[in-house]
């Protein structure tokens, strides 16, 4: 963590965060993650971290770095390449007292540890009467627009915002990466953290053929040093607009807002930040001022999360809309690796259903 | 079917496993090799785990067939300590009896006995401490009724009724009991194995004294979370006691579904450098003697012990389950290893601490015990009788805090309630 600044830009800390810090430093959203795993092992004992080449390797993308070395390996370790195993064991270290940080290093590869997770975690609590919880937080790297084929590309959210008793958070910022996961640590209930592993090291517009960018001139990339929360259930309206909502979460906020600039269509674009709980009221409040929805996703379209966004925008704003709900996604085929690019959706794909919407 | 491709070679042949004896059959157990009491070895609790083979493929049995406790095994316990356990273990039958009428008569919905095992949980129950925390699988009620938890509490999760302290919300007989370090029972199966090697890995990271166990039958060792927990436990020396009760059947399917005309469950240990012990699960010092060793095992650091409870599930799988559709009605009453109480019994009379009258005073007392228990649980209802939790508890514990999405649907089921012109008893 270099290049530590004193700030007091008050852009910086949206109202609703509640820190104890008041240095910033420029971090990308590996850095943003590894901190958030620093404070809170350093403040609560029982915060354990665990996954597959996480403890002295510092975990594929380096999310882990250093806490290995600086935590002990009782508190930081490797674990055999069982995904039931890795989420099992955080299940019973949560059940003993301890507050499990488990990774499973792709989305992609969580479907061994679904029995787990949506079996055993998510209803832990339920069926024993609150004797017994799992106050875990399983990290994955999620999403594609990297390359990485049909199993390192995949956005799985919808299978678990479909499960009772599961919170399922995704940032699209270093600053909210770190405060939504301190959140998520904290918080009692088995989370769900999706890491958007496109924008680790830059926010993407989705305009893959021009230069990458780094976080070092995005706002969201001035992260505080120590302690802040970002509370779960809370949605960022990243842009205000008249014309049109946009609702959007991770890589995809980047894209709406590339496409907005192109555009110029005065679209409001919130980043819902967690799925489950979902901030409803920004949602309604805003496609009830706008009468038009769009909803992008990079995750396949049949049954994934956008249909229940569409289906809650039209429950509740009917009297509002002026356009059908749109849904912009990837297509209902496993991730391609060499039309990536003509299945991920960018730029063109959104832009043409904004100016659809515009015209209904 | 496709054309051999090399038509020089003996087709390959498909082997799909048949239990000996099916409904109808004369059954004769004298292929089961039983061991003699007394001959298996009892290695040194700090032994390396590569030196078990011999222990995986025999089994470690202390009652003799003159009801004598003999051999290294011995556990040497008091006579009071058994007639303890004695008890327990006739509490554990007489609780299910009654539990499956209340079953048969309506009272509710579902029930399994474990008749025939109860040798398995109990005198574990007796090896282990009270605050050794517990992963059970649905058939090991014999820990929780030797942990002293009240019948009255069972029942009423039986009844899913307003005493329930799951709300109702769980399956009968899946119960959460972490006052008596019994880990909340899931319908999923094995999925407590790691959850086992989990919190004792926790323990052992904390510096605590305390150890695991866990439990699943031998149907379900072929999960895949059974090889995860295993993996784990190993890596890591967990002080964790995984014990398979090998009760020869899976619902409906026979031991060689799992593996078993192959190799023995405990020997499963062997591979993952896990020491493994095979044991006579219908004897109870054989039992009690083997968790105690594993317990020590644990304790000392030393690493986790994989036990094969080698025994008979006497019962139908569940009140669900008619067991004369798929397997010969001789086999329990032939089982070679006998029925674990009066096994127990048989041993206490034989060193002249027990007779027969002492035994049919203490069955009677111990129905009664469950019988009055029973009278008490009523009071909070039986199942669909009105006296449940509030209806509107379904909603509680999904998470720590109601989120809107289910305040707003358990507010739309209080509508329906009362639409419905039966608003529930809310005393």
């Amino acid at each position: 963590m270099s290049d530590v600044t004193g700030t007091d830009d008050a852009t910086v800390m949206p109202a609703e965060a509640e820190t104890t810090t008041d240095t910033t430093a420029r971090m990308n959203m590996i850095q943003a993650i590894n901190s958030a795993m620093d404070v809170m092992m350093e403040r609560d004992a029982g915060v354990v971290v665990m996954g597959e080449d996480v403890g002295y390797f510092g975990g594929v993308f380096r999310a882990t770095a250093g806490l290995q070395a600086k935590y002990g390996k009782t508190r930081v370790f490797d674990t055999p390449i069982t995904e039931i195993g890795i989420i099992g064991v955080s299940i019973g270290m949560g059940a003993y007292g301890l507050r499990p940080v488990p990774e499973i290093q792709f989305a992609d590869y969580i479907y061994p540890a679904l029995d787990q997770l949506v079996s055993e975690a998510a209803r832990l609590r339920y069926r024993s009467g609150g004797e017994f919880t799992a106050p875990i937080t399983v990290r994955s790297p999620f999403g594609g627009g990297i390359f990485g084929g049909q199993t390192h590309s995949q956005s799985p959210e919808g299978i678990f915002t479909h499960v009772s008793g599961l919170k399922t958070v995704i940032p699209s910022t270093p600053y909210d990466a770190k405060g939504l996961l301190i959140s998520a640590i904290e918080d009692n209930d088995p989370t769900i953290f999706f890491e958007p592993k496109r924008i680790y090291n830059g926010p993407f517009n989705g305009h893959w053929d021009r230069p990458a960018a780094n976080w070092s001139k995005h706002p969201g990339g001035e992260v505080p040093t120590g302690y802040y929360k970002i509370p779960l259930g809370k949605a960022a309206v990243v842009r205000e607009g008249q014309a049109v909502t946009m609702l959007a979460y991770g890589t995809m906020v980047h894209v709406c807002a590339q496409v907005v600039e192109d555009t110029g269509i005065d679209a409001e674009i919130i980043d819902l930040r967690s799925l489950v709980p979902l901030d409803i009221e920004t949602i309604e409040e805003s496609v009830k001022k706008t009468g038009r929805c769009l909803i992008v996703h990079e995750a396949t379209r049949t049954g994934g999360f956008g249909a229940e966004l569409s289906a809650l925008v039209q429950e509740r704003c009917f009297y509002h809309l002026e356009a059908p709900v749109e849904r912009v996604t990837g297509f209902d085929t496993p991730y391609p690796h060499s039309l990536e690019w003509a299945y991920f959706p960018g730029p063109v794909r959104i832009s043409m259903a904004l100016k659809k919407i515009m015209k209904d | 079917m496709a054309d051999a491709a090399r038509s020089n070679l003996p087709p390959l042949a498909l082997h799909v496993p048949e239990p000996k004896f099916r409904p109808g059959d004369t059954v004769d157990f004298a292929d089961v090799e039983i061991p003699a009491a007394g001959a298996a070895r009892r290695p040194d609790t700090a032994d390396d785990a590569r030196g078990f083979t011999d222990l995986v493929y025999t089994m470690v049995r202390v009652l003799d067939e003159d009801n004598r406790a003999v051999g290294p095994w011995d556990p040497k316990l008091s006579p009071d300590t058994l007639r303890r356990m004695l008890r327990h273990m006739a509490m554990v039958r007489a609780f299910d009896e009654r539990m499956f009428r209340a079953q048969r008569q309506g009272k509710t919905s579902f029930y399994m006995k474990s008749l025939g095992e109860e040798a398995v949980a109990v005198p574990q129950a007796y090896a282990l401490d009270a605050d050794d925390m517990c992963f059970p699988s649905y058939r090991q009620q014999g820990l929780l009724i030797a942990r002293g938890c009240p019948l009255v509490d069972m029942m009423n999760q039986i009844y899913s009724n307003r005493g329930d302290k799951l709300q109702g919300k769980q399956l009968p007989i899946m119960y959460s009991e972490k006052r008596f370090s019994f880990f909340s029972i899931s319908g999923n199966l094995t999925t407590q194995y790691p959850q086992a090697v989990g919190w004792a890995m926790a323990s052992a990271s904390k510096g605590d004294t305390r150890i695991a166990a866990t439990w699943c039958g031998e149907g379900s060792t072929a999960e895949g979370d059974f090889h995860s927990a295993l993996t784990f436990a190993t890596v890591y020396r967990a002080p964790v006691i995984f014990n398979v009760v090998n009760n020869q059947w899976a619902i409906s399917s026979f031991s060689g579904f799992a593996g078993a005309e192959a190799t023995t469950f405990a020997a499963r240990a062997v591979g993952y450098g896990i020491a493994g012990l095979r044991v006579d699960g219908n004897d109870a010092l054989a039992v009690y003697a083997a968790t105690q060793w594993a317990a020590e095992r644990a304790r000392t650091n030393a690493g986790p012990t994989l036990i094969e409870h080698f025994t008979y599930r006497a019962e139908g799988h569940s009140t669900s389950d008619d067991p004369s559709q798929y397997r010969s009605a001789g086999e329990p009453t032939a089982w070679p290893l006998g029925d674990p109480i009066r096994r127990l019994k048989d041993h206490l009379i034989t060193i002249g601490e027990w007779d027969e009258e002492r035994q049919a005073a203490m069955d009677k007392e111990v129905a009664d015990e469950v019988k009055a228990a029973q009278k008490e649980a009523e009071k909070n209802g039986i199942l669909g009788h009105g006296l449940h939790q509030p209806l509107d508890t379904l909603f509680d514990g999904v998470f720590e805090e109601m989120p809107w999405h289910l305040r707003e649907q358990q507010a739309q089921m209080v509508a329906e309630e009362t639409e419905s012109g039966r608003p529930w008893d809310r005393k």
